[in-house]
């Protein structure tokens, strides 16, 4: 057979339960950040199990709803393959590790809590979580700049639940059908 | 304990399906939720289980089962995960069934491009809550500023910073 750059059906192979379930839970162990580059990794290089374009196709509809675009991801691929069952075994797979150890780690801080050392070791690593999170929000922003409209909407956004303290659900219900509104009508 | 795995409940299958753009949108919802009006714990309690968190492998909201644990054990990581990843999780699987007849309709493209602004306002109100809540001292504040920039313009490891945020922190300085 002739080496081809991107593999074609012949040579995709598909998962069992378990497979997704070890798949997932690797990801899920080894996913610091951001998960979804070595998501890609997996499941369209090393694992063969999606094509690049399948990838990207899933991940746009992951990206349309709402929740974690690799939870979702891993239930749409489950789903793709085995089913129900499958979809258990993907999203159990990714969580179940990252569960324990976050509970571990949250015992640990309540167990140390009144030591100062500890106190100040978690105040500094808060601190350093925040940070990555203004980051996270300047890298969002940043690319709106020239659209008035969009950061509007995103100021908004940001005086009713971060001054205000407005609850989410009517919020969004006010703001994102008048966002989405004023993109369909100026759209070029 | 039912009546708090109820409302447990409750909270977080809204969050789950209001969570547009990702999970660090509904940071500040979760937030009012669990301290403002159940007073489950502090707004200290929560920035640290956000840090708790950040420096976990995993999708980013493992702060949920955290959560769960800490307002209600074991059934309440069980009640919150079940709660949060549930219902998107089904949206997901319903979606996939009708995706192929809508996934090039122009419409598609306005909802998503219109929800960009939301996200962006959505994911700034969360920084400035959990900051809020995390930078009560003039060190910690640095810390927040110094790794907001690093991040920023370099591509250095989010681990990296998390331990170096640590390790200032161990030390003390600035800190009562």
């Amino acid at each position: 057979m002739a080496i081809s750059a991107s593999p074609d059906i012949d040579e995709r192979d598909t998962p069992t339960s378990t497979e997704l379930f070890t798949g997932f839970l690797f990801l899920g162990l080894i996913g610091f950040g951001g998960v979804l580059p070595l998501a890609r990794r997996m499941v369209v290089e090393e694992r063969r199990w999606l094509s690049g374009e399948e990838f990207t196709d899933l991940l746009g509809l992951c990206q349309f709803l709402p929740g974690g675009n690799i939870i979702n991801m891993s239930v749409a691929i489950g789903l793709k393959f085995r089913g129900i069952v499958g979809a258990f075994a993907a999203l159990l797979g990714l969580i179940a590790a990252p569960t324990v150890i976050v509970i571990a780690l949250g015992m640990l801080y309540d167990r140390f809590y009144d030591d100062p050392h500890i106190r100040h070791l978690f105040a500094g690593l808060a601190a350093a979580a925040a940070g990555l999170l203004v980051s996270m929000a300047i890298k969002i922003v940043l690319p709106l700049r020239r659209k008035p409209v969009a950061v509007a909407i995103a100021a908004l956004c940001f005086l009713a639940i971060a001054i205000l303290r407005l609850p989410l659900l009517p919020t969004m219900l006010v703001l994102a059908p008048l966002s989405i509104l004023l993109t369909w009508r100026l759209q070029p | 304990m039912m009546a708090t795995l109820l409302a447990l409940t409750v909270i977080f299958t809204q969050l789950s399906l209001l969570a547009f753009g990702g999970g660090n949108t509904i940071l500040p919802e979760m937030q009012r939720q669990v301290v403002d009006i159940h007073h489950w714990m502090s707004a200290q309690q929560f920035g640290a289980m956000f840090a708790l968190a950040q420096a976990a492998p995993g999708p980013n909201m493992m702060i949920v089962p955290l959560v769960g644990w800490h307002v209600a054990g074991g059934a309440g990581v069980l009640v919150t995960s079940l709660a949060k990843f549930g219902p998107s999780s089904l949206l997901t699987g319903i979606a996939l069934h009708v995706w192929e007849r809508f996934k090039d309709s122009p419409w598609r493209r306005i909802v998503q491009a219109g929800l960009v602004p939301m996200t962006a306002g959505l994911v700034t109100a969360s920084a400035s809550v959990i900051t809020e809540a995390s930078a009560q001292e003039w060190i910690l504040a640095g810390i927040v500023v110094i790794v907001a920039l690093t991040t920023t313009m370099t591509r250095i490891h989010p681990l990296i910073v998390l331990a170096a945020g640590a390790v200032i922190g161990l030390s003390g300085i600035g800190q009562i």
